[in-house]
């Protein structure tokens, strides 16, 4: 063994490593077990099984305090989810509004987009949550003097409600209906476009989409029976009942976490924006492309490819950042484990499954935009 | 022969180019003119916006500051002007508990000098005349003299950790929270892009864990399972385990930041110093980590924002930071409850001036480094 | 590894002190202050004034403690816990006891590493809402909002009492006892429930106490005590005796005014085993004979303590009377 090589030594480097840090996690584990015992704390995830005895308030799947604890994680991941999946619509949708604003040529436009990416970037979300829910509690009316928009929408401290149809098969197929209608919309338009590149001339898409997207849920609908029955949110004793709520918590959460994401996600399509080179578009010009095309087939590819890696950062930002639930009380994954943890004093194992459930989901994401990015590479020569 | 005119006129240009392509005309009505009236379409939008302002802005203006109870005036000020005015008075009443928590009341001096010397620390870092061999010396002398400030001993009355709280730990865990996290980090980047397939593995485990996982939730692990993990009976305060979980956190996400800037280092400046036959470490010390870092240093500054703004987060394991310490100093008074509203501007007005500050001089920072290529 | 030198450097300039591995009551003598953690804010109980000094009858209690094992009351750092983090300081050995108005219960007794030394305070749970709302009876409150801390026996409590009467509620769970407070008064729920006596002190802490009325149902047993980790038995039996000795001192008289007078002229046996002029009791729980003159003398009997704190929350005696009042406290004797 040459001791002088430098694939010896970097060898022998490994195993010393290996050792340490495997002497290291040996020895952390032993203090647990060890002062797990000392302290009559039970390992092991058997009391996902046990009665959770908690009630949760938001609960888009039906649960009763009798249920376990794994029900009632389940709850909070679903919690979780549903208010990140709309806090990046939400965040999306204002940033890209927000950015391209930045790059208008009226001054005040850009002046107003411009103060409120630096407002928003600048201070911690936990304080802007807390201005949020504040906001919702104290200036929204109390319950009984509800603001109500003709009955549809009812604001007050409580939170939001809508009135909703009632439950009734005919939605069910019409949405049904609706996704069939958006598939056929895709295949309608593939084959104009088909159609276009042999002949030269188009069928006419949008219409035939709109079409599609409109009259077939409409019909499904009908056929269904036609159900017209529709929820309203009446006030009864404590609060409002029918239709569907929002919590305070959730409005907060959702909003808090919408417009700081915004802000950040302004900056990311400026830069994109700004990435693409003038040349192209002023080729784009000279050749007559309308702006709209201009748009589609020459800024959007390009800056898109500069968009998406940040973009999808921001994403996970703000699904971790949805974390911060626990400090306004509204029942997301880390909020639950953490009533968990405190009830049945297994810190670790609510912990861990914490941590899963977080890298699993951040590993995805970062799974699909490696896959995003791979299929977007410039192909250079 | 001449050629006939074209038949149609170009497109006319959407308002983005309009801007870089025709020239500014000069002259200050013309200037206002492109800026806010230069189209139909654009007069209708400023318009709206100016209506806009015009309705929210007075209002706005008179509850922030003309109607306010400014000074240190009594809660009966506020009581009068509720509704109509802020009542800033509460900064000026609740002040020292905002600042320094629970720190002993006659002692509160120190850590006023602590927060002096904590500034201090980064500004002086950040001037460039500074950035030579001295600056690590500065920053040894600063720490001692903030924690013998803040910890007493040697002739100061002893305060123990456990009653630090305000601005002065909010900037600690900042500052040393990076600082300390800087070398891990560099450990963290070349170890990921070293050819020692176990290095590679532990440095990828660590980083993609960390940064898949909210601050959150690390902060509760640092705070409810450290003592777990230890030998009975070794405790750590709480402050420091925090400290560490911040270090732990903020090292994946410079080891990234730093690995991209080792990545923009040129392929070419490695083999040129291999062969020169400089050994790994010299190579890296000498030639590529000057290069890498200052590529790095405008991302690292925009970690330390962002840092800055997550030490927020401690207020769930109840650490008395800045934002935890102006929560409660409203929030336990009978008398000024109704105001926390104000209170917590104030926290983000504080919040908000360092971190533009910072990312003011993050740009500064840009434009320096891309006139010095 | 860098990780470990780092850690000691930062330990080195941080650290307060390890504990020891050995007794905690060694280590409370050996650092010459006893560490107590207790509520964030609750008056009556463990609350700060502006100025950071405490007060409150468990505040109380851990004086007492110091005035027993170090002669001196004023020898406390209290560390302010919220519902979810008090356990897990007394389980870290940040603190030596929990003195947080805590429930004393059988899943807290046996799985969490700690043991329950007594009971300072029978209460029960009960609910508050705003006089306005006109709800008598907490058998009212179908498809209310209540908020409610994390991490307590209220919470479960309040599921169970719901479950069993048929109804259906609305939780809002913030962790901070401020924030719920504030969430409450706001109008955000309806009711706010806890202990008896928690309500009690709310209710007198805000500017209209008159709008807020306590319902009349206890829907459960909550006695409150001071809590230790499971293997520290001599801290545990010095508590446990100590919240004795304030029992028995009420119950024969002795009052933080007299008891250098008892102890000098007292000729009942029984007060002079107490006091520490016969018998070696003190010897056998580790302290010094006169244990308890010093610890009446820094917070009087129990009654005194009583009245001092939880009196101006205008909560009768009732079950914390001495059993000789119809009440529950009752002593073994100090012999």
């Amino acid at each position: 063994m040459n001791l002088r090589s430098e694939r010896v030594r970097g060898w022998i480097w490994q195993v010393a490593l290996l050792a340490a840090v495997a002497g290291l996690l040996a020895w952390l584990v032993g203090n647990t077990l060890e002062n797990l015992a000392a302290r009559g704390i039970q390992v092991g995830f058997g009391f996902l099984d046990q009665e959770a005895g908690f009630a949760i308030s938001q609960t888009p799947v039906p649960y009763a305090p009798g249920d376990s604890y794994a029900r009632a994680l389940v709850i909070g991941l679903a919690n979780t989810l549903i208010v990140s999946a709309i806090g990046i619509v939400a965040a999306t949708l204002l940033g890209v509004v927000v950015g391209v604003a930045r790059l208008a040529g009226n001054r005040l436009l850009a002046g107003l987009a411009t103060a409120y990416v630096e407002a928003v970037r600048n201070v911690p979300l936990l304080l802007q949550l807390f201005v949020w829910y504040g906001i919702l509690t104290e200036w929204l009316p109390p319950v009984r003097q509800a603001i109500s928009l003709g009955g549809v929408v009812v604001m007050s401290q409580r939170g939001l409600r809508f009135a909703w149809p009632q439950a009734h098969a005919g939605w069910a197929v019409a949405g049904i209906a609706l996704l069939v209608a958006i598939v056929l919309a895709f295949a309608w338009r593939y084959r104009a476009e088909r159609r276009r590149d042999a002949t030269g001339s188009a069928p006419p898409v949008l219409p035939v989409i709109a079409a599609l997207l409109v009259a077939l849920p409409l019909a499904a609908w009908w056929l269904a029976g036609a159900p017209m029955a529709i929820e309203y949110p009446v006030l009864r004793g404590f609060d409002h009942r029918g239709g569907i709520a929002m919590s305070p918590e959730f409005a907060a959460l959702a909003i808090g976490l919408s417009t700081y994401t915004a802000g950040f996600i302004a900056e990311v399509v400026r830069a994109g924006l700004l990435s693409v080179d003038r040349g192209q578009v002023d080729a784009a010009k000279a050749l007559g492309l309308s702006p709209g095309q201009r748009l589609r087939l020459v800024v959007m590819p390009q800056a898109l490819r500069v968009i998406v890696p940040p973009l999808t950062n921001q994403y996970l930002n703000l699904t971790k950042n949805s974390s911060l639930a626990v400090a306004i009380g509204y029942p997301d994954l880390v909020s639950v484990a953490n009533t968990t943890m405190n009830q049945t004093g297994q810190a670790i194992e609510a912990m861990a499954i914490v941590m899963a459930v977080y890298l699993t989901i951040s590993l995805a994401i970062a799974a699909a935009m490696n896959l995003f990015e791979a299929r977007t590479r410039l192909v250079e020569r | 022969m001449t050629t006939p005119a074209p038949a149609s006129p170009l497109p006319r240009p959407d308002r983005v180019s309009s801007r870089s392509s025709r020239p500014p005309r000069a002259g200050l009505p013309a200037r206002i003119r492109q800026a806010f009236f230069a189209s139909r379409r654009d007069t209708v939008l400023t318009l709206a916006l100016l209506a806009l302002i015009a309705t929210v802005a007075p209002g706005l203006l008179d509850w922030l500051v003309l109607d306010a109870v400014w000074g240190p005036q009594p809660v009966a000020a506020c009581e009068a002007a509720r509704g109509q005015g802020a009542c800033w008075a509460v900064v000026w009443e609740k002040f020292r508990v905002m600042m320094f928590a629970t720190y002993p009341f006659e002692e509160q001096w120190r850590p006023g000098l602590a927060i002096a010397v904590l500034i201090a620390l980064p500004v002086l870092s950040a001037w460039p005349r500074m950035w030579n061999p001295a600056l690590p010396g500065v920053w040894v002398i600063g720490s001692l003299l903030a924690f013998w400030l803040m910890g007493g001993g040697f002739g100061l009355a002893k305060v123990p950790a456990s009653q630090w709280g305000g601005l002065p730990v909010t900037l600690m865990l900042t500052i040393y929270g990076i600082g300390l996290a800087f070398p891990l980090a560099l450990l963290l980047a070349l170890g990921r892009r070293s050819g020692l397939p176990v290095l590679r593995a532990l440095s990828i485990t660590w980083i993609e864990v960390v940064r898949g996982v909210p601050l959150i939730t690390v902060l509760f692990m640092a705070s409810v399972m450290f003592a777990l993990f230890m030998p009975a009976g070794f405790t750590i305060d709480q402050l420091l385990r925090a400290q560490v979980a911040i270090i732990v956190f903020v090292a994946a996400y410079l080891a990234e930041v730093i690995r991209g800037g080792l990545q923009a280092v040129p392929k070419g400046q490695y083999e040129a110093a291999r062969a020169l036959g400089l050994p790994y470490w010299r190579m890296m010390g000498l030639v590529i980590l000057p290069q890498a870092l200052r590529v790095a240093i405008p991302p690292i500054v925009n970690s330390f924002i962002a840092l800055f703004k997550d030490t927020s987060l401690v207020v769930v394991i109840a650490i008395f930071d800045f934002a935890y310490a102006v929560k409660k100093s409203v929030e336990t008074d009978v008398v000024w409850k109704k105001y926390f509203l104000e209170a917590l501007l104030f926290s983000m007005l504080v919040y908000w001036i360092g971190c533009y500050a910072m990312s003011r001089y993050s740009r500064w920072l840009e434009q320096r480094s891309a006139q010095v290529r | 590894m860098i990780r470990a030198f780092l850690a000691g450097l930062a330990m080195a300039l941080f650290t307060t002190g390890a504990a020891h591995a050995g007794s905690t009551l060694d280590a409370i003598k050996a650092r010459d202050s006893l560490r107590c953690a207790v509520n964030t804010g609750l008056q009556g109980f463990a609350a700060p004034d502006s100025q950071g000094r405490w007060s409150g009858i468990d505040v109380d209690f851990c004086r007492a403690l110091a005035a027993a094992i170090l002669g001196d009351p004023a020898k406390v750092e209290f560390r302010p816990t919220n519902t979810q983090n008090r356990f897990t300081t007394l389980q870290t050995g940040e603190v030596d006891i929990l003195s947080h108005n805590t429930t004393w219960s059988a899943s807290r007794d046996s799985a969490l590493g700690l043991v329950f030394a007594g009971i300072l305070f029978y209460d029960g749970q009960g609910f508050m809402v705003p006089a306005a709302l006109g709800v008598e009876s907490a058998r009212e409150l179908d498809g209310a909002t209540v908020c409610i801390l994390p991490g307590t026996t209220t919470e479960l409590n309040l599921a169970d009492w719901f479950r069993a009467n048929s109804m259906q509620f609305k939780p809002v769970v913030i962790g901070e006892l401020s924030q719920i407070l504030q969430a409450f008064f706001a109008g955000r729920c309806d009711v706010f429930t806890s202990d008896i006596s928690g309500l009690a002190s709310v209710r007198l802490g805000t500017d209209r106490p008159d709008d807020y009325v306590i319902l009349p149902e206890a829907i459960s047993k909550e006695p409150l005590g001071p809590a230790v980790r499971r293997d520290d038995w001599e801290l545990f039996t010095i508590v446990r005796w100590i919240l004795f000795g304030l029992l028995e001192a009420e119950e024969h008289g002795i009052t933080s005014a007299n008891v250098e007078q008892q102890r000098k002229e007292s000729g009942s046996p029984s007060v002079q085993r107490m006091l520490g002029v016969t018998g070696d009791i003190g010897k056998g729980l580790g302290l010094d004979a006169d244990w308890l003159v010093r610890v009446v003398g820094a917070v009087g009997n129990y009654g005194e303590m009583y009245e001092r704190n939880i009196g101006p929350l205008g909560i009768p005696r009732g079950q914390n009377a001495l059993w000789k009042d119809g009440g529950l406290m009752y002593s073994p004797p100090i012999r």
